[in-house]
């Protein structure tokens, strides 16, 4: 077979000193006032950011940290809208705000494409994979997924209480795109230390977030090897055979792709389950009502990703100038948290309670505008089944014990440990 | 009534299909589509609003004249 040159060496060979950007002091410890100095890697933001969010909505709709090099947080609905439609003035060149700027120069494809992308190279990045995951596409992977919700649950023996955050939401995604992929599902462990690094690690040294990037695309180059001598029917062929413009792809382009779908695909849609499953355990009225009508599932799935949006995005700000009666600063962070817009109660009525029948429900919890959410389709299908299997299995069970659940900090947030007691 | 998406706008979030199949379907990339010609029978009133109203993007216009 004919050696394909793209990857016979690694786009990271080519610059081997310290890759170039900007890197600013790392600032921690608690938050003097969060209108002037957010962070949203501290305890407090982990535990309850929409408190928070609320509170600023009132008295100071874009805040303002000096935190990560200066980064600005919207929270009205319209606020946060009208910057994910305008990608001429807010840059994705990062999506995860942290105490690194990458180089001007990743732009337009940026390092995870094409989340990272800006127009117009974006638009053919994101066109490659949207024939894989459209809502038809998804559905073949329905039966799979059903029978692997079931496996999880007869795991669970007869256990008094499980942790479903670990023992179950965690999985379900996980073996969805490693399946889609073409990755061996026993490599899951890995990929739960790479994700980690990336959302929640903002604050760790910049060298120890490189190195572990670094294991991210050695794993990844490994597998894009392995393709290329076994070209299998998965995504990880598809893209090393993709073609855009009459070109097939940069290898740095295949693999960031798969890095993307490797850690959007997984972290997101495990916090969508399990903040459902947090939800649902300690309302019992929600709860009853799904049992006795499983046929409303999928509005209350809705209500959920409105109610605990799990995402929220970052924006670098292009140029100088005055937004909003605030000066922005070229190369500041916006935080763009569709979470907050989600409660803006400008936009929703009731905003900040859980309405399970909600009818009306123009939610933001798969962004707006160019870069909605390509798996938007498949993370709905998971929701849905991993709901309808769990409730259908186990249709009665409450928090174990209140004071045990863990969130995850940082830009996606979701129950990392969620004590259920199930029998 | 009729049911027309503005395909300047639409993202492929895909509530319209979902919600009223019968008005609305997906193209190959999921982006929302009209298929037939659009006229919403009273009896479908209600989802095409249903539809409508929860579009993230605001993409779907019911225009009165038939
Ligand atoms: C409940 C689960 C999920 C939520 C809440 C979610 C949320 C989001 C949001 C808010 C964006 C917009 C990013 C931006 O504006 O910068 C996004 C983009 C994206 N998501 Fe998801 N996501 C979820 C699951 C998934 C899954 C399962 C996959 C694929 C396996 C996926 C793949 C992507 C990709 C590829 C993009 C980039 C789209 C583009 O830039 O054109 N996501 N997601
Ligand atoms: S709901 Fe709106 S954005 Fe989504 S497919 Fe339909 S028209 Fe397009």
């Amino acid at each position: 077979m004919a050696v394909d040159d793209r990857f016979t060496q690694d786009h990271r060979d080519s610059d081997p000193d310290q890759p170039a950007g900007t890197r600013n002091e790392v600032v921690t410890g608690p938050v003097a006032d969060w209108a002037t100095d957010f962070s949203h890697v501290e305890p407090e933001w982990a535990a309850d950011p929409y408190t928070i969010q609320d509170d600023l909505r009132q008295r100071c709709p874009v805040a303002h940290t000096e935190r990560f090099g200066g980064a600005w947080l919207p929270t009205r609905y319209a606020d946060v809208a009208e910057i994910a439609y305008d990608t001429e003035r807010f840059s994705s060149r990062s999506v995860v705000m942290s105490n690194f700027r990458p180089p001007l120069d990743l732009a337009p494809m940026g390092a995870i494409p094409p989340i990272s992308s800006d127009p117009p190279f974006h638009h053919g990045a994101r066109k490659l994979l949207l024939p894989v995951f459209t809502r038809s596409a998804v559905a073949k992977r329905e039966a799979a997924t059903r029978a692997f919700c079931h496996s999880l649950i007869d795991s669970f023996g007869d256990r008094p209480v499980v942790d479903a955050a670990h023992d179950y939401a965690q999985h379900i995604p996980i073996r969805v795109i490693a399946d889609m992929l073409g990755f061996p599902p026993e490599d899951a462990p890995q990929f739960k230390v790479f994700i980690e690094n990336t959302l929640e690690g903002v604050n760790n040294p910049q060298d120890e977030r490189m190195e572990a990037f670094n294991q991210l695309f050695d794993y990844l180059y490994k597998q894009i090897h392995d393709h290329l001598d076994d070209p299998r029917d998965d995504l990880t062929t598809y893209l090393i055979n993709a073609e855009l413009y009459g070109h097939k792809l940069q290898s740095e382009h295949v693999a960031g792709t798969m890095a993307l779908l490797l850690i959007a695909g997984i972290d997101t849609t495990w916090s969508a389950i399990g903040a459902s499953l947090w939800h649902l355990a300690k309302t019992p009225a929600d709860r009853e009502r799904l049992v006795a009508e499983p046929e409303m599932v999928p509005t209350a799935a809705e209500e959920m990703l409105r109610a605990y949006a799990p995402v929220t995005m970052a924006r670098l700000v292009k140029q100088d100038m005055r937004w909003r009666d605030v000066d922005m600063k070229a190369e500041d962070w916006v935080l763009l948290s569709f979470p907050a817009a989600n409660r803006d109660p400008a936009q929703f009525d009731r905003a900040d309670e859980v309405v399970i029948d909600r009818e009306v429900n123009r939610h933001a919890a798969f962004g707006l505008g160019i870069h909605r959410c390509v798996g938007s389709h498949l993370a709905r299908m998971e929701l849905r089944v991993a709901l309808e299997v769990w409730l259908e299995r186990i249709p009665s069970f409450s928090l174990d014990d209140p004071s045990g659940v863990t969130w995850a900090k940082g830009q996606v947030r979701g129950p990392r440990t969620l004590p259920l007691r199930i029998a | 009534m009729k049911a027309h998406i503005d395909p300047q706008r639409c993202q492929g979030h895909g509530r319209c299909y979902t919600l009223a199949p019968d008005l609305f379907g997906e193209d190959d990339e999921g982006y929302g589509t009209v298929p037939g010609d659009g006229v919403v029978q009273p009896a479908q009133v209600h989802t095409a609003r249903l539809a409508r109203s929860n579009c993230p993007e605001s993409a779907i216009d019911l225009s009165e004249e038939s």
